[in-house]
């Protein structure tokens, strides 16, 4: 069901016109830079409120500065490092997580865990358990703190956009073994390839120890196979449940990726003939004495054993096999057009994904030209995570969130935290789990402390913040229906008026 | 002869007592028998909860895994048939139910989708589709059975709307393990009301506020004015910090589940995880003995807190697959075939293992790896339905279209 929307669709559908041409033409791209916005056109907003994490007046400046088409190439290809305010950038650089890398973190992580359980005195014990614990919790908050940061803040919006979509598409769980001090560097690892190539994606996220270490594969051995990671990894990340793989190939795949697992320690003892195939990158490792060099049949094709490379060649195959192009590009179609995107969509941007060889930023473009782009703008159900971060732009409209610990919270109620998804298939894109009753009381209860001013900016926050006179106002005034015009027309206070705004159903669409 | 069970079920609710309440939105359908429908989802390891202790072949296959024979061990598995015991950790909770008859197992359990992906059959399953032809994702079993029975009184305990209850029906959903106060007003939850007057989802927003309000008045004990048993909520709610009442695991969060459908409603749905056991499962202790322990306390805490209303209820615990039958290079299972499913209830006839079994042994292994299916679950469910609610051919083929249900007398 496309599921939410109500008899709005018709205004938005006014615009859709507008905006369907105007991606066809050049853009005002001459206009000198400006923060603050012009009049909002409603074209900008649907558009903004889709491939962005909720309109602000910087996104609608920039749009409105570099014309549709501009902004749209902007967003395809950011910067390779994106620039944050100064303000924001010092908030990220500041947190625990930043301090030193990955594999050393993890080595330190553990040396303090074997610390606290090495205390005799039972109560000093527990005490140093509970800090460790802590501490981990933290490295997990921070991450989800850049993350929110970024959503909130880039310029790249579509890059943050993407980010998420491709941790969740790869998901790993916070909570298995020490994944809370990985999920960030995995992240990062992500968002340095969300609009690149695929089989960048795919390698980053398969040879990383986070993954490796959630899908049991550096439990994964010759003559002791795990196929958990073979399989999810055929069915959820490349080629899909329907893909044409059989049980024998998941167990010839998880032959294959025998010995590939998580190391920060000395590198073990190998049989000097095996040595040179030894290969560590961050915490991941290659270890050649675990791996089946036998001879094995994936997808009807013989692969020799020959290690690492005989892994990332197999890796490339899958990236570009037909059916990942259809799975990914259904994906996307699911999580950025509509919940049921038209076959005739996928076909043109799996065309767009095989003839670029896995390119996202070109699958994307091919994406919003399709003639089906337009016309579903304003008619996606929002997630969670796009409801929490489209509420706190709109009611921070560019002040720096310095706490982030009240969204990661609402995240959480309402069922879609970051790294909470303890499945692997991630969580759904599709409308259907956000809209029940359940949800959207908790929608109701966010929007209320959103609206009275617990957005995240510490203690100085103002008990109302201004929706009624600002961006708000004047992006979401033209796209409201009667009914709500009518009800925030009656609110009681500029609190209840922020609240009824950010629980309409105008606001509950992307 | 499907009468007599609900005859059965019927008297078995005149003799519960009435639970009068003036401040219920809508009495539950007087007359219909409670269902809770519990999904593990993951694919527990069901040939750990459900022990073939008389073939070798099983010790064989599991080295380290499996439960040792009844009585060789102090931590054996507990004897039900000759063939079959059960899990010890699931003993002091369930034994007593078996004994008194009102558990049984179906083995061999499961869905003729042979994907091993834990998605995909779940989604098969909820559905409760023919595998073949067009697939309506929109449309779950629970859903349709509750059109059938034309009851309102249907509710996800999840915080997602399950597949298996989307559809034609409105159902509400409510997660009881931390159930929030909200503190949107009348005036302001009726102005929200209105801006989604004729919308698609009005009938959400309007579950939204009454659904909610309703649970903890339920919960909190002020409709019933009978304080719950096994702890005062009221002191539950004290000790609650910002509004949001948590549950302490899943026995109290089926405590609550059963304050509601004791009461309020007929059909329900809850979900549990962590059965995915690829790694270190364990045996009689460990990762998997401790799902189970929980899961089985929370059943009978369930059952106690339904007190007399136990008798015309039935509890159906399912899975999407199980799991391998020989054990892993890790001491785990990896994605596997047949499940064992469970029945409980006041008015199930248990005390046994239901269904078509099979001697297991390397010839009787499905795809020489897994349990096989021979109690396709959309006959089996159906046959059940049929029983609990006199259900015509008709009614049933909308329940699960194309299929002829098995009657293993099950109510």
């Amino acid at each position: 069901m496309t599921a939410a929307l109500h008899r709005r669709t018709l205004l938005t559908g006014a615009s859709l016109g507008l905006l369907a041409s105007a991606l066809g033409l050049p853009g005002c791209a001459t206009a000198p830079p400006a923060t603050v916005p012009g009049p909002a056109d409603a074209g900008d907003v649907a558009l903004l409120n889709r491939l962005t994490w909720g309109v602000d007046s910087a996104g609608l400046a920039a749009l409105q500065r570099q014309g549709r088409r501009g902004w749209l190439q902007a967003q395809l290809h950011p910067p390779a490092r994106t620039v944050l305010s100064a303000a924001v950038q010092a908030q990220i650089d500041g947190l625990g997580l930043r301090q030193q890398p990955m594999p050393a973190l993890l080595v330190a992580m553990e040396q303090r865990k074997r610390d606290a359980e090495s205390l005799t005195d039972p109560a000093a014990r527990q005490q140093a358990t509970q800090a460790w614990q802590q501490a981990m919790n933290q490295l997990a908050a921070d991450a989800a703190s850049i993350t929110l940061l970024h959503a909130l803040h880039s310029p790249d919006q579509l890059r943050e956009q993407m980010t998420w979509f491709w941790f969740n598409h790869f998901n790993v769980h916070q909570h298995k073994g020490n994944l809370r001090a990985m999920v960030g560097d995995y992240e990062a690892g992500l968002r340095q390839h969300a609009l690149g190539r695929f089989s960048d994606l795919l390698i980053a996220s398969a040879t990383h120890a986070a993954m490796l270490r959630y899908l049991d594969n550096e439990r994964n051995a010759a003559n002791r196979l795990n196929e958990n990671f073979a399989r999810e990894l055929m069915e959820l990340h490349t080629l899909g449940v329907d893909g044409g793989y059989s049980q024998r190939d998941v167990q010839e795949l998880a032959r294959v990726l025998t010995g590939l697992g998580v190391a920060v320690g000395e590198p073990p003892a190998l049989r000097p003939a095996l040595a040179p195939l030894y290969v560590r990158q961050g915490a991941t490792e290659f270890n050649p004495q675990r791996h089946d060099m036998g001879e094995k049949l994936v997808l009807g094709q013989r692969v020799s054993g020959r290690g690492w490379d005989e892994i990332i060649d197999q890796l490339l195959r899958l990236a570009r096999h037909p059916a990942t192009a259809r799975h990914i590009s259904r994906q996307l179609a699911v999580y950025l057009v509509a919940d049921q995107p038209e076959p005739a969509l996928v076909d043109r941007m799996a065309q767009a994904f095989t003839a670029s060889d896995g390119d996202i930023a070109t699958t994307l473009a091919a994406m919003v030209a399709a003639p089906s782009f337009a016309p579903s703008l304003g008619r996606k159900f929002k997630d969670p995570m796009h409801y929490v971060v489209s509420a706190v732009r709109l009611a921070r409209d560019g002040q720096p969130v310095t706490d982030t610990a009240p969204m990661i919270g609402w995240l959480n109620r309402l069922g879609q935290g970051l790294y909470n998804r303890q499945t692997p298939d991630g969580y759904p894109l599709d409308s259907a789990p956000w809209t029940s009753s359940g949800q959207l009381a908790t929608r109701f209860d966010i929007a209320r402390s959103i609206g009275a001013g617990a957005s995240g900016a510490g203690p100085a926050t103002p008990p109302a913040l201004a929706l009624a006179s600002g961006v708000a106002r004047s992006a979401w005034w033209p796209t409201l229906g009667d009914a709500t015009r009518a009800a925030l027309d009656q609110a009681a206070t500029p609190q209840a008026w922020n609240a009824l705004l950010l629980s309409s159903p105008e606001f509950m669409a992307r | 002869m499907t009468l007599l069970p609900r005859r059965r079920l019927l008297q078995a609710l005149a003799a519960a007592p009435l639970a009068a309440s003036g401040l219920r939105l809508h009495a539950a359908v007087a007359g219909t028998p409670r269902l809770l429908v519990v999904f593990l989802r993951g694919a527990y390891d069901a040939t750990s909860l459900l022990v073939p202790v008389a073939s070798p072949f099983y010790y064989e296959q599991r080295p380290n895994i499996a439960l040792a024979r009844p009585g060789s061990a102090p931590d054996a598995a507990l004897p039900l048939t000759a063939d079959w015991a059960l899990h010890p950790a699931v003993g002091p909770a369930l034994l007593p139910f078996y004994q008194r008859g009102e558990l049984a197992f179906v083995p061999f359990a499961g869905t003729d989708d042979a994907s091993r992906s834990h998605f995909e059959t779940q989604d098969s399953i909820e559905m409760g589709q023919p595998l073949t032809g067009p697939r309506d994702f929109q449309s779950g079993f629970l859903n349709r059975l509750a059109q059938v029975l034309g009851t309102r009184d249907a509710i996800a305990f999840t915080d997602q709307l399950p597949l298996c209850l989307r559809g034609a029906q409105q159902v509400p959903n409510l997660v009881l393990s931390r159930l929030g106060r909200g503190g949107t007003d009348a005036r302001q939850a009726g102005l929200i009301n209105g801006m989604y007057a004729g919308t698609p989802l009005a009938g959400a927003v309007r579950d939204s506020f009454a659904v909610r309000d309703e649970a903890l008045r339920e919960i909190n004990g002020a409709a019933s004015g009978q304080p719950m048993a096994g702890g005062a909520m009221a002191a539950e709610m004290q000790a609650a910090s910002r509004n949001v009442i948590t549950a302490r695991g899943f026995e109290g969060e089926a405590r609550r589940i059963a304050r509601l459908m004791r009461d309020r409603y007929r059909l329900g749905f809850v979900d549990e995880g962590g059965w995915d056991t690829h790694v270190g499962q364990g045996a009689a202790t460990g990762t998997l003995a401790n799902r189970l322990g929980e899961l089985s306390q929370g059943l009978a805490a369930y059952a106690d807190e339904l007190g007399p209303a136990w008798r015309d209820s039935v509890v159906v615990v399912l899975s999407e697959f199980g799991r391998t039958f020989r054990e892993n290079g890790n001491r785990g299972t990896d994605h596997g075939h047949g499940s064992v499913y469970w029945v409980l209830g006041g008015a199930v006839r248990g005390g046994r293992i239901a269904g078509e079994q099979v001697a297991l042994a390397p010839a009787t292994l499905f795809q020489n790896r897994d349990l096989p299916v021979l109690n396709e679950y959309r006959a089996l469910l159906g046959g059940l339905f049929t029983r609990m609610y006199g259900l015509s051919p008709a009614q049933l083929a909308t329940v699960f279209a194309g299929t002829a249900p098995t009657d293993l007398g099950l109510v």
